[in-house]
């Protein structure tokens, strides 16, 4: 796992919003093993501490479940890639809605250019993808 | 607090001829933690660490090690590398190692190997022939061979190379155990070593200016430490 961290932001968010992306996008499946928290914290070159906390509040999130002796596993719960997808598009959004409102622009007239430069933006990453 | 305190200071105070290096400093430090001991050149970081391992008396103020003043057996439990070039020149990293194992009774044989290993020296090297960042590793791995449940590191990172920083860095995050020790960094250089320390504490001309968990305070002031450094020392 290769995070870039901003030692502005709380580290432990930061791995665990790494996590959540890992199992939105599919990198890590229900079921699939994480690296040990010792490995993590190794890796990333980050407190152990530090580390513990993520894996910590993963498992009250209900994320990932660690088995005794046998490692930290992500949570096999079949609505979990949905359920972190939702949650990260709702924030993501959120953040969005309250720009847009502060500038004072009505929803019909956002969601038209939203829709716009979606697919302006996505017509861009195929000409730069070749 | 289900925690032990491994190291309590309380109201330090020390003078020296021309200034006074600790002007009423208060820290208490959980077991399992590693701190930062932050600030400038001069701002008492060093005597701090001196009080704590016995090299110099304060004038003032107490100290207690795991619950106990300093005494012959608490001076056990600590290992204390200093700023200072405390290695033998002629000597080679092996009988460096071999030399300094003798004084203490919790050194682990074992855990020098891996060490040297981890930290890429070749213990056949003199060491009048290493680098900065080479003998600033080999004084790592000389704190780290013993079992000490307390370490002191005085400026590990001062101008050393970042390929050694980094190796440093990484090489207390793997070997630190947080079950039974605890650890103070002091730096006047932050940057590339924050996310090394649960709390950091500044110093600031003999005084305790900021201190705090490290994660606690990137989310209060959305500033990384380094930034906050910056801020508070400029």
């Amino acid at each position: 796992m290769n995070i870039d961290f901003s030692t502005s932001i709380p580290i432990y968010l930061q791995i665990i919003d790494e996590f959540k992306r890992q199992i939105v996008t599919g990198t890590l499946k229900p079921g699939d093993k994480i690296p040990s928290q010792r490995d993590l914290a190794a890796e990333i070159k980050v407190n152990a501490n530090t580390v513990q906390r993520a894996y910590r509040e993963m498992e009250i999130l209900g994320l990932v479940e660690t088995l005794r002796g046998q490692g930290t596993f992500v949570c096999q719960n079949h609505g979990i890639v949905e359920e972190t997808r939702n949650e990260m598009l709702t924030n993501l959004v959120d953040d969005f809605v309250r720009a847009v409102q502060a500038l004072g622009l009505s929803v019909d007239a956002t969601l038209e250019v939203v829709r716009t430069r979606f697919s302006e933006i996505e017509a861009g990453e195929e000409v730069n993808n070749e | 607090m289900s925690t032990n305190q491994a190291l309590v200071v309380r109201d330090l105070k020390k003078k020296y001829p021309k200034a006074d290096a600790l002007k009423g400093v208060s820290l208490s430090l959980p077991q399992g933690e590693i701190w930062g001991l932050l600030g400038p050149n001069g701002s008492g970081k060093s005597t701090l660490l001196k009080c704590v391992v016995g090299l110099v008396t304060p004038d003032g103020g107490d100290i207690t090690i795991s619950g106990q003043p300093p005494s012959r057996e608490t001076k056990a439990q600590v290992a204390f590398v200093p700023e200072v070039e405390n290695l033998y020149r002629w000597m080679t990293i092996r009988q460096a190692i071999d030399f300094t194992a003798t004084f203490y009774e919790d050194w682990e044989h074992e855990r020098v190997e891996e060490l040297l290993n981890f930290m890429r020296l070749d213990p056949t090297k003199k060491i009048s022939s290493l680098s900065k960042g080479m003998r600033a590793r080999l004084k790592l791995i000389l704190a780290l061979s013993r079992r000490a449940p307390l370490i002191l590191l005085d400026e590990p990172f001062s101008g050393i190379d970042p390929a050694s920083r980094d190796r440093i860095v990484e090489g207390i995050v793997r070997q630190f155990k947080s079950e039974e020790q605890t650890m103070i960094i002091s730096t006047h250089a932050v940057g590339d070593t924050e996310q090394l320390f649960d709390a950091v504490v500044f110093l600031d001309e003999g005084t305790v200016s900021l201190q705090g968990n490290a994660e606690d305070l990137r989310r209060q002031y959305g500033r990384s430490i380094n930034d906050l450094f910056k801020e508070v020392f400029a």
